[in-house]
């Protein structure tokens, strides 16, 4: 028998007395809230990221007031704002990127409630190693693109599309359990939320 | 890595060496101190909490009830979107599968994100006699891999060791991992982070295969998931041509929209974060971003032994989130290893045996007996794993696997003894006589007195000793209560 | 109501003054308690050890002595837990419907002392008096098995010229576990240790819980330690009265010895 059969066998003879009737799950938590754009604001902060709001006509300047003077910055083919100096993304390899300082994407959806971006890796977010590589991530999240909590944004997302869940920049509590931002991922992540 | 858990002692044996550690018994108290704060912080902000671990536990139980046809959804979606499916029995099974994904791509390298269903069937070493390296990429299991070291916490694996300890690993191990630490390294946890950082880079960068685990599954859409800090999970899901996810069959969630439960419970409860930083969701292969050959081994390994078990099924619920090892009052004082497992703490002194079975070996049995009862576990648990409970059913299995034995364990005799004396209200007074006179005989030479006047016992024979070594104990009183019952009519 | 005493095992034979004090506190209250000489144990420290099979006619005995009681209370959350929670377990166990019957019947009336003060009688004044500086340890299953919540602390807070020291790390486990304590000693006095340290750090005169068995481990380190602090079932607090002080034994001067108060100190 293939393991294949024989796990499946042995999922139905460890079941075979047991009460399969279904228990019932309360979806209350997933009433629906407002979304908060300022507790979105004070929460991506207190990550120590970097947040600015803006107008949406202010997002290149923004954008350009983000990078380091002279940063080498990639941007995702379909970025609604122009990054003056930058190199598109056409299959840089890792090692490429690695050369790379910063990056600027948008965003599908942000969480007020857990300051959270997640990227779903379309045109304007770019590939995932694009937002990884780079120690800089510029995002831009629209104000319109905010929800209230974690079960709003499943419900926006589109599970066949990989998606990136950011919550500030890479850290780790590994040594004491004491956090410290800034390990593989990007060290920096600069939030600007247009409009 | 040539360090194993194979052949640890007993809990009580292996739990009396790490006592005596004053320096591990201060680096956990501190790091479970701190987590436990941050965990209630966050916590408390919820207010729909117990709403939320009721639907986890809600959603798991249906899942595991009906798991063939979610696995076999599973398999579907995932074959769908691109990855190829393997089944694994056991250990052995799974490491073969992903040695030959290595093998078949000439690698003599694969990086890992750290993964609680690797580590249970001991790939790495298995990979190692393959001569294929794996890189270790969360700071904490690179702690342990360089320092030679067995794990010893879920969501923290170095949690016994301190800043000092680890700048000392870094210095003397990284050099022949690759990388060297720099020579003035301090033991800042901020240098300390970025001398991972460098000495990892190259080795995502320049990665074939990258191996994972996977915190759910999603049966409807084939989508896994990674929730992780550091972006070492990111590097290893991205950057690699080949990626292969050692996945257990509990860890299926049935559809996508489900994940908005675990997501809200995991990050809080693991590392007291209303968010992890990163968490990665992907579905088979997406081109042009990615590895663009997935393959995702289904892992049973004693998943389907502990299924049938009706007591000790929820704990296939886990979400290795950690939340029990960090309220437990037995863990925060041994420490990880004495559980002899990559599963240490509540969790794993249930789920070690319910995974091997009992009557097997007497480490395993050993398990369920290494708590007090108290509770906190349960009371943490994002799932509602009822840990005492299914640890008091453990402890009747372990018991009923010896009840056939030629020679009874004196505990089963005095049990039995016990249980007698205990059949009846005249039969206890009778014994309760014995004892107090037994009592005033052994207490009879000692002048020591309890505060509030209660004369001591002297130093008890046989199991008693293990009380009395370290406690006293008053003589039993010249009437019970029950004589003063007799005597008084409860008017005395 | 017809009200029994459920002592329990350790009460009966280790600590009869705790037994004697919910007689007295009780009748003081108005309720005539009754003491069912048939029982004997709640069957706790064979179901806790995986003896569920010894445990069976233990739990017989239990359903038998109490049977047809309205409320049983009982000085332990312990205790009570067991009765409330594993009762049905050994009871299934037994494949016996008649025990699974009577478990169903008499479980549910199993009060905690305080639950039934606070719940049944409806009171948290019960005119206590008792002049000491104590601190109160929340025991484990009274507060996670039963949740007795602040039951005890709202009791103890109306008793008159007491004052109460907050405990440091309080609701952590004291280690004694029942034979936890024998089997995993080590553990367990490493427990019981940070708690009699914790214990020491407030300064009170007396530990107060609703466990003696629990009382037993702390108080036997914190004598162990020569720390000169006593512990105190709830009960016989509250039972204090201006008139009837405790039946305190008199208290022996202890030496302390700052030297031998520390960790592991040995006779």
């Amino acid at each position: 028998m293939s393991a294949r059969d024989d796990i499946l066998a042995g999922v139905r003879r460890a079941l075979r007395e047991a009460d399969t009737s279904p228990v019932h799950v309360s979806r209350g938590y997933r009433d629906t809230r407002p979304a908060d754009v300022h507790l979105f604001v004070e929460r991506v902060e207190d990550y120590r990221a970097v947040v600015v709001r803006c107008a949406l006509d202010e997002v290149e300047a923004r954008i350009s007031d983000a990078l380091p003077r002279d940063a080498r910055a990639v941007v995702p083919d379909g970025l609604p704002w122009r990054v003056p100096g930058s190199v598109a993304d056409d299959g840089l390899s890792a090692l490429d990127l690695d050369d790379v300082d910063a990056v600027v994407t948008g965003a599908t959806v942000g969480i007020a409630e857990t300051g959270t971006i997640v990227l779903s890796h379309g045109p304007g977010e770019g590939r995932r190693a694009l937002t990884l590589v780079p120690d800089l991530h510029v995002c831009v999240v629209r104000a319109d693109q905010v929800v209230a909590d974690v079960p709003d944004a499943f419900a926006v997302l589109d599970p066949d599309r990989p998606t990136t869940w950011v919550s500030g920049p890479s850290a780790t509590s590994d040594i004491e359990l004491d956090r410290v931002e800034g390990v593989h991922g990007p060290r920096r992540l600069h939030v600007i939320v247009a409009g | 890595m040539s360090a194993t858990f194979v052949g640890m002692p007993a809990f009580p044996v292996a739990a009396r060496t790490a006592l005596a550690d004053t320096q591990l018994r201060a680096n956990l108290a501190h790091a479970t101190g701190t987590i436990r704060a941050k965990r209630a912080k966050v916590v408390a902000e919820v207010d729909n909490w117990e709403e939320l671990r009721l639907a986890a536990a809600g959603i798991k139980d249906n899942t595991l009830l009906h798991l063939e046809e979610h696995l076999v959804r599973l398999e579907e979606s995932l074959t769908r979107q691109g990855a190829v499916v393997h089944w694994a029995r056991d250990a052995a099974e799974a490491c073969t599968i992903v040695a030959d994904v290595a093998k078949s791509h000439g690698v003599d390298e694969v990086v890992k994100v750290k993964s609680m269903a690797t580590g249970e069937i001991e790939l790495n070493e298995a990979l190692a006699k393959e001569g294929i390296a794996a890189w270790e990429t969360d700071l904490a299991e690179l702690i342990v891999q360089l320092g030679d070291d067995l794990p010893s916490h879920i969501l923290v694996p170095a949690i016994h060791r301190n800043r000092a300890e680890i700048r000392e690993i870094f210095l003397s191990h990284m050099a022949a991992a690759g990388r060297p630490a720099p020579d003035d390294l301090t033991d800042e946890p901020a240098r300390l982070a970025d001398a991972a950082r460098l000495h990892l880079r190259e080795k995502f960068l320049r990665a074939k295969v990258g191996v994972s685990g996977a915190n759910f599954a999603v049966a409807d859409s084939g989508t896994l998931v990674v929730v992780e800090s550091e972006g070492n999970g990111r590097m290893c899901l991205t950057l690699p041509e080949v990626l292969v996810t050692v996945v257990g069959i509990e860890k299926i969630v049935p559809t996508w929209a489900d994940l908005d439960v675990f997501l809200q419970l995991l990050p809080r409860s693991s590392t007291g974060e209303r968010m992890n930083p990163y968490t990665s969701t992907w579905s088979g292969v997406t081109p042009g971003d990615g590895p663009q050959e997935v393959h995702v081994v289904l892992l049973d390994n004693g998943r389907t032994r502990a299924l049938a078990d009706d007591v000790g099924r929820q704990a296939l619920r886990c979400i290795r989130c950690s939340a029990c090892l960090n309220v437990c009052p037995v863990y925060e004082r041994t420490g990880g290893h004495a559980y002899g497992s990559v599963y240490p703490g509540p969790i794993g002194a249930i789920l070690n045996p319910l995974l091997k079975g009992v009557g097997v070996d007497a480490q395993t049995d050993s398990l369920p007996y290494a708590s007090s009862l108290c509770g906190a576990c349960f009371e943490a648990c994002p799932v509602r794993i009822d840990i005492p409970s299914v640890l008091v059913d453990l402890r009747a299995q372990v018991v009923d696997s010896h009840r056939g034995d030629r020679f009874p364990k004196a505990e089963a005799l005095a049990m039995k003894a016990t249980a007698l004396a205990f059949g009846s209200g005249g039969r206890l007074g009778a014994a309760e006589k014995a004892s107090g006179l037994v009592g005033r005989l052994l207490g009879g030479g000692g002048r020591r007195r309890l505060p509030g006047g209660r004369k001591l016992l002297g130093r008890l024979p046989g199991p008693g000793a293990a009380w009395t070594d370290a406690r006293d104990l008053p003589t039993p009183p010249a009437e019970s209560f029950r004589a003063w019952w007799k005597r008084t009519g409860g008017r005395g | 109501m017809r009200v029994a005493l459920m002592v329990t095992c350790v009460n009966d034979a280790m600590f009869p003054d705790t037994g004697k004090a919910v007689v007295r506190l009780l009748r003081r209250l108005g309720v005539d308690v009754d003491f069912p000489t048939g029982q004997t144990c709640c069957g706790q420290p064979m179901v806790n050890t995986g003896y569920l099979d010894e445990a069976v006619p233990v739990v017989r005995t239990f359903v038998h002595a109490f049977a047809g009681y309205d409320a049983v209370v009982t000085p332990s959350g312990s205790c009570a837990g067991s009765a409330r929670h594993q009762h049905s377990i050994v009871a299934r166990r037994s494949g016996d419907a008649g025990l699974e019957k009577a478990v169903a019947e008499v479980s549910p009336n199993v009060y905690e002392l305080s639950e039934f003060l606070v719940d049944v009688l409806g009171v948290a004044d019960v005119g206590a008096y008792f002049p000491h500086t104590i601190t109160y340890h929340p025991t484990c299953h009274s507060l996670r098995m039963l949740g007795v919540g602040d039951r005890p602390m709202r009791l103890l807070r109306q008793v008159r010229g007491m004052r109460i020291k907050e405990l440091p790390a309080a609701e952590q486990c004291c280690g004694f576990g029942g034979t936890f304590a024998l089997k995993n000693s080590d553990t367990s006095v490493a427990m019981g240790n940070d708690k009699a340290r914790h214990v020491g750090e407030t300064g009170a005169e007396i530990l107060v819980a609703g466990d003696n068995s629990c009382l037993m481990h702390i108080g036997g380190m914190l004598s162990r330690q020569r720390s000169g602090v006593r512990v105190m079932h709830l009960a016989e607090v509250l039972a204090s009265t201006e008139d009837a002080d405790p039946p305190m034994h008199p208290v022996e001067a202890h030496p302390v010895d700052a030297s031998r108060s520390d960790i592991g100190g040995r006779v």
